[in-house]
């Protein structure tokens, strides 16, 4: 494989199975809204 | 407590603020968690075309330099859309009719005409699944011999002249019975233990079942050839209007947005689930999946190149000829090739099965809105006559003419447009989108603002109708897969305005007394005010 080709196949690894996983980490870490303030929403 | 166990509180309990209801859930069904919803997501966008047409897509576009125009559509068009999507069905909790309805009267047509498409895709989509399941089988002793081409058009689907025929195939008949009987079964079992359950078992094994023909693709003689030939940038492709189109259209198409899916999905998510997040795990999940199968396809595309001593690009292709001829044909010269066969047409009916009750599940949780119908009932009021309507377009000699011609003008003036109708409409003509975003930041880890209108009021649409454009353009300027006119009128622009005016004429059918179009649409949004 060329350089270029290798580079941009660890890019395109990078970018997207790496923003899958930081994707699913941010989701996990995110707390649900306090219930008041659901309240409040509504 | 698991998520799943909150359903099972009284209503009217202060802890059920912003849930969904157990009123909700036994009226239309729900997912048990934000797990099982991502999942069944994630199930309907990775589809056939992920497979066999990103791939093609991203070679013919630039190659390495495609990933740029990729992820510009993705995170400008693909992922807002989805958006749009999850805080229409989210917010107004119904199928795609009944939460355009919601969202104002005069636009429920939008919901009807998704409806349409969705029933429209479904009829055809299974019948693709159905000669994947067949090959699935094929692939044990490749049983087409050293002429893909020729069994799959002769001996498989006895393809005629292009026209209509009535002469049936059972080679076709029995699997495409088996695949709608799935269907039926899974879509009598209601959201959850039919459509969550089956994308909670089918998706990590569609995830296990192509890593490991990417594995077996990857090492095999000449894989590098292939991948060389997939990544290898074409800077000077960037330049190019067709390329950005390419891209946008290939996000689009993939993702599932825009036809009522994700509406009809995101009504049976838990109220304080967090949508945006869920989106860009659906979103990345997607494309990380297309760039998987990039890597698959490819390096099986280098190996057949290099043992037939010609360049990638002479075996390079996609569709149904990259799945039923060149897949076999590499099957057949492959050591091993029964487990790549089976792993590969496995994947495609998995991937293909999820995504189709993805699709009829938009049509069946229409019906039951409208008239207020049980699952069960409403699921054979759809599936029986979808079956039928399948078994007798489909399993005939001209099946793959037919499927051929309505796939390619229902994706674009039936998707595309309906889409494109849909956001101008919302953004423009209703102006509801601060309203969407308030209701997706109430609960939402990705704050929704001004970018987010401006990428669905302008960068979307705009991008969107351009691709639409050109393939009016290239479709009025050659008349497509060179196909007799009629053929063309009835089955291609005709499928298309049949489904418009049934937009049109199943807004007039009313809704029942008991389904409201205003808020609260429940008991619980009633006790908070």
């Amino acid at each position: 494989m060329s350089a270029d080709a290798v580079i941009l196949m660890l890019v395109a690894m990078a970018i997207l199975w790496g923003g899958l996983v930081l994707a699913i980490v941010r989701l996990n870490r995110h707390d649900l809204p306090p219930i008041d303030e659901l309240h409040r929403d509504l | 407590m698991t998520e799943g166990a909150r359903f099972a509180r009284p209503a009217g309990s202060e802890h059920d603020i912003g849930m969904t209801t157990v009123d909700e859930v036994q009226r239309r069904g729900a997912f048990s968690s934000r797990k099982v919803f991502i999942l069944a997501a994630i199930g309907s966008a990775v589809g056939l075309g992920n497979i066999w047409r990103f791939p093609y897509v991203a070679y013919e576009n630039g190659g390495g330099a495609f990933l740029i125009p990729y992820l510009v559509a993705l995170l400008t068009a693909g992922i807002p859309f989805l958006l749009m999507d999850y805080a229409i069905g989210h917010k107004h909790r119904g199928s795609a009719p009944l939460s355009f309805a919601r969202l104002r009267r005069g636009t429920e047509f939008l919901g009807w005409w998704q409806v349409g498409i969705c029933f429209l895709i479904a009829v055809y989509y299974a019948a693709v699944i159905a000669w994947a399941l067949r090959y699935t089988v094929f692939s044990v002793d490749e049983a087409w011999g050293d002429d893909p081409e020729g069994f799959l058009f002769g001996e498989f689907l006895q393809a005629g002249d292009p026209g209509i025929s009535s002469d049936v195939v059972a080679g076709v008949l029995l699997p495409l019975a088996l695949v709608w009987l799935a269907v039926l079964v899974v879509m009598a079992l209601g959201v959850e233990k039919g459509i969550g359950r089956l994308s909670l078992f089918f998706i990590p094994v569609l995830v296990v079942a192509f890593g490991a023909l990417v594995v077996r693709a990857v090492t095999l003689d000449g894989a590098v050839v292939g991948l060389d030939a997939f990544f290898s940038p074409s800077w000077d492709a960037l330049t190019e209007p067709g390329v950005w189109a390419a891209a946008f259209g290939q996000i689009f198409f993939s993702l599932s947005i825009g036809f009522g899916i994700m509406i009809t999905y995101a009504s049976y998510v838990d109220r304080r689930s967090d949508m945006p997040g869920a989106g860009l795990v659906v979103g990345f999940a997607n494309s990380g999946f297309e760039l998987l199968a990039g890597i698959g396809v490819f390096a099986a595309l280098g190996f057949m190149a290099q043992a037939q001593g010609v360049a990638v690009d002479q075996v390079a292709t996609e569709g149904l000829g990259l799945a039923f001829v060149v897949f076999p044909a590499l099957i057949s010269e492959a050591p091993a090739g029964a487990l790549i066969g089976v792993l590969f047409f496995g994947s495609l009916v998995i991937a293909g099965l999820t995504s189709l009750i993805s699709v009829i599940e938009v049509v069946i949780s229409a019906v039951r809105d409208k008239f207020e119908m049980s699952r069960i009932a409403a699921s054979m009021a759809v599936g029986v006559p979808a079956t039928v309507i399948s078994l007798a377009l489909f399993s005939t000699t001209s099946g793959v003419y037919v499927l051929d011609i309505v796939d390619h003008f229902i994706n674009r003036y039936g998707i595309l447009l309906v889409a494109v109708v849909s956001m101008l409409v919302v953004a423009w003509v209703l102006r509801e989108l601060p309203g969407l975003a308030a209701h997706l930041n109430r609960t939402g880890s990705l704050p929704l603002g001004r970018i987010w209108f401006a990428l669905i009021a302008v960068v979307a649409p705009v991008a969107l109708a351009y691709v639409l454009i050109d393939e009016l353009f290239t479709d009025i300027e050659e008349p497509y897969g060179g196909y007799p006119d009629w053929m063309l009128g009835v089955l291609g622009w005709g499928s298309t305005a049949v489904v418009l005016l049934f937009g049109v004429l199943a807004t007039l059918v009313r809704w029942r007394s008991e389904t409201p179009l205003v808020e609260p649409y429940d008991v619980i949004e009633e006790e908070v005010r």
